[in-house]
């Protein structure tokens, strides 16, 4: 026990020594959250509306005061034509495009009918549907309206059924990005710390030559890991706390479950990540062998995570991949937890599957561990 | 020349011996790339949703129907009371919950309208909010067919044409950033840690004792990488082209042109990391920590720029990464030339000479 005590006694004097990154593992961090935190969002809004109006009569200035009242769309400027409006588009000044065709309002007095030209730049998918979604549905209302203006009696010959859907929003009624985000990125920038930490951690003793210095040391193996790890297990914890009172008084997150369930599955969750470092800095000769591979898994962690695009929408395999990856629980527990008041209950199975992770990630690094080289 | 010809040389030999590294240099965004080619989409499909019918009618069995018939709903369960909605939504097995209030077919007869709630966990509201405008999208065409019969007028309709990505495909929005994202963290990555490398190890001070001026031993190391950064490029280029079918509609050779430029923004970026560094992990928590998520979140990569409040507009000008996915997208996508992205090509080589700059300027500090 005295072994152990004294390494990590070691260790911490070896990290809090080093001035240059104190700032990286606490200020970096807490800076990101504070400020990437407001990057992430999937509302489209500030749309880059242009048009190109060939009618110019009332009805169609009315069309347009109608995108320029939604909160949707920025509209920008009429074009003359419809190749200068295209070259603006490839410019990337504008996104969306509306032709008003000629006599308008005229056929449409006429024919009861008519029908328009929208151009998506359609790069971003998911994006262009959004706003196709958004045109359709000021023009469906503009529709209704001018419906009001110029029906006739002999239109409510049977009356229309209406099924009104109405959504609700639970959990998050607003539909607040921040409250969605906030806890994913907290989890993304604990994971990256801790496991590029440890993961650099034995292979630099290694590089400089240290760690055959302490390999003739009466110190056992596991003494030696438990004393190695330990340090970067509290300061994992110490970065979720500070992360969480951040997200508390700057983004005003909800807290709904419990933070008891919330730092029992963190000290697990811990573990996971410093078995994969330990395993890493095994297998590797340089600290830029393993900050590479750290880095191929991390990144792989993060985009296959859930945090950012749905899992469900993943093909099969993916699906399956992700089942492998500690962030997505993570993830899952904090969403869970913090947003919805998710009880033991209710991640058990994660926390299940994270401890069995754990388990077997240590083992592998303790046994793949050598004393001798 | 010739002695600095032979450092080059002896630079190369340096990371063409270690096998080790190169597999993991060339492998990884390989398997990167591959993957998240395939795996990532922000699209939504077989989103898991529960009903919950308090009337169990002919109506309500027909809009289950057509909502299990998309392909964006799978239902999962049938749930019998209010109270099951928040414990399912808490155990996370579901996304939405359809409420059909009672007497639905009744309603809808004797008053013309009848209601159903859509409570969806928000937690994440991009989901959300999507799953309720299918959901609402699939309802409405469903109206539709019932109101056949009666009339209504006046009809503008839209002509919509999606271009550049007519199919939607994700792909081509989730290619140019993991190729992003590649070349800028291995070009940083790897040249941060050389020069500290050298300065740990002690043997930086060696090579400054040398003949060779401090600008060619810093060139002499940064060249080797450029090189290997180049034919991770193709790699890149290529599997985007033949895996993933990605268009090239602008000139190859734009590409290749403005890719080593990327490069070489990545590169003294890279060396800007190492000169303010003295020991391979903070140079390495640098470049990863401090430019991995920033790529991600502020480049629009995932998100989009546009969307974001004003000030993140402001900060995501200073990410390189912003410039060149505009440039990808733009050459590939769009077929646009170099009048159209002159702009962004200025930036980027202006932070390159910026970066550069520094980096001599600290250099200097530190010998002296």
């Amino acid at each position: 026990m005295k072994t152990i005590l004294y390494i990590i006694q070691k260790e911490f004097k070896q990290i809090f020594r080093n001035k240059g990154m104190l700032p990286i593992i606490f200020i970096m961090p807490i800076m990101q959250l504070l400020i990437l935190s407001n990057a992430a969002t999937f509302d489209i809004k500030n749309i880059k509306f242009g048009y190109i109006d060939n009618d110019h009569t009332s009805t169609s200035r009315e069309l347009i005061e109608n995108f320029n009242a939604s909160t949707y769309f920025n509209v920008l400027n009429d074009f003359p034509s419809e190749k200068l409006a295209i070259s603006e588009m490839l410019n990337g000044k504008v996104d969306v495009v509306l032709e008003i065709p000629e006599h308008f309002e005229r056929d449409l007095q006429t024919e009861k009918y008519n029908s328009l030209g929208v151009t998506i730049n359609a790069i971003d998918g998911a994006a262009a549907g959004v706003e196709n979604v958004y045109v359709t549905q000021i023009i469906q209302r503009f529709n209704q309206k001018i419906k009001v203006g110029l029906s006739h009696i002999s239109d409510t010959q049977i009356k229309p059924v209406y099924i009104e859907t109405i959504p609700l929003f639970w959990y998050n009624k607003t539909l607040n990005y921040k409250t969605f985000m906030v806890p994913g990125i907290l989890v993304l920038l604990v994971t990256m710390i801790i496991l590029f930490l440890s993961g650099m951690n034995i292979v630099r003793e290694k590089e400089i030559g240290t760690l055959e210095q302490i390999n003739v040391t009466p110190i056992k193996k596991s003494q030696f890991i438990i004393g190695k790890l330990f340090p970067f297990w509290i300061i994992g914890l110490g970065l979720l706390s500070i992360g969480l009172i951040i997200a508390k008084l700057v983004f005003n997150v909800p807290m709904v479950g419990s933070l008891a369930l919330m730092y029992l599955y963190t000290s697990v969750y811990i573990l996971v990540v410093l078995g994969i470092g330990l395993f890493i800095s095994n297998f590797t000769d340089t600290q830029q062998q393993a900050m590479f591979i750290s880095w191929f898994f991390m990144v792989i962690f993060i985009l296959m995570s859930g945090l950012f695009t749905p899992i469900e929408s993943m093909p099969k395999w993916a699906q399956t991949i992700t089942e492998f990856n500690p962030i997505r629980y993570f993830v899952e527990i904090m969403r869970m937890v913090m947003l919805k008041g998710s009880g033991l209950n209710d991640v058990l199975p994660q926390l299940i599957k994270t401890t069995i992770y754990a388990v077997i990630m240590n083992g592998l690094a303790v046994w793949s561990y050598k004393k001798t080289s | 020349m010739k002695r600095f010809i032979g450092f080059i040389k002896k630079e190369f030999y340096h990371i063409i011996r270690d096998k080790r590294s190169l597999f993991i240099l060339f492998g990884m965004p390989i398997a990167q790339i591959m993957l998240f080619g395939f795996a990532i989409t922000n699209e939504i499909n077989n989103v898991d949703i529960a009903i919950l019918d308090h009337s169990k009618d002919v109506t309500t069995k027909e809009i289950i129907n057509k909502i299990s018939a998309s392909k964006y709903f799978s239902i999962k369960q049938m749930l019998e009371k209010e109270e099951d909605i928040a414990s399912v939504f808490k155990k996370g097995h579901v996304k939405a919950v359809l409420n059909f209030e009672q007497n639905f077919s009744e309603n809808l007869i004797k008053e013309n309208k009848a209601n159903i709630q859509i409570v969806t966990d928000a937690t994440n509201p991009n989901t959300a909010n999507t799953i309720s405008n299918y959901i609402n999208a699939i309802v409405i065409q469903y109206q539709k067919e019932l109101n056949k019969n009666s009339v209504s007028n006046y009809q503008i309709n839209t002509r919509t044409r999606l271009v550049y990505n007519p199919e939607l495909k994700s792909v081509y929005m989730f290619v140019p950033g993991v190729m992003t994202m590649i070349l800028m963290l291995v070009s940083a990555m790897m040249t941060s840690i050389s020069i500290t490398r050298e300065k740990e190890l002690g043997t930086m001070e060696i090579l400054l004792v040398s003949p060779l001026k401090p600008f060619q031993v810093i060139i002499g190391k940064v060249f080797p990488y450029i090189f290997l950064s180049i034919i991770n490029a193709i790699i890149i280029i290529l599997l985007s082209i033949f895996i993933f079918k990605m268009p090239v509609q602008g000139s190859l050779f734009l590409l290749g042109l403005e890719s080593v430029l990327f490069i070489i923004t990545s590169l003294a970026l890279g060396i800007l990391i190492s000169t303010i560094s003295t020991t391979q992990q903070t140079a390495m928590m640098i470049s990863l920590m401090g430019l991995m998520l920033p790529v991600i979140l502020l480049s629009g990569f995932i998100f989009p720029i546009s969307s974001m409040p004003l000030p993140m507009q402001v900060i995501s000008n200073i990410v390189p990464a912003k410039w060149f996915i505009i440039i990808i997208k733009g050459i590939m996508l769009k077929g646009v030339g170099l009048q159209y992205i002159w702009k962004e090509t200025l930036i980027l080589a202006g932070m390159t000479v910026f970066f550069i700059g520094l980096s001599v300027k600290k250099y200097k500090i530190r010998l002296e």
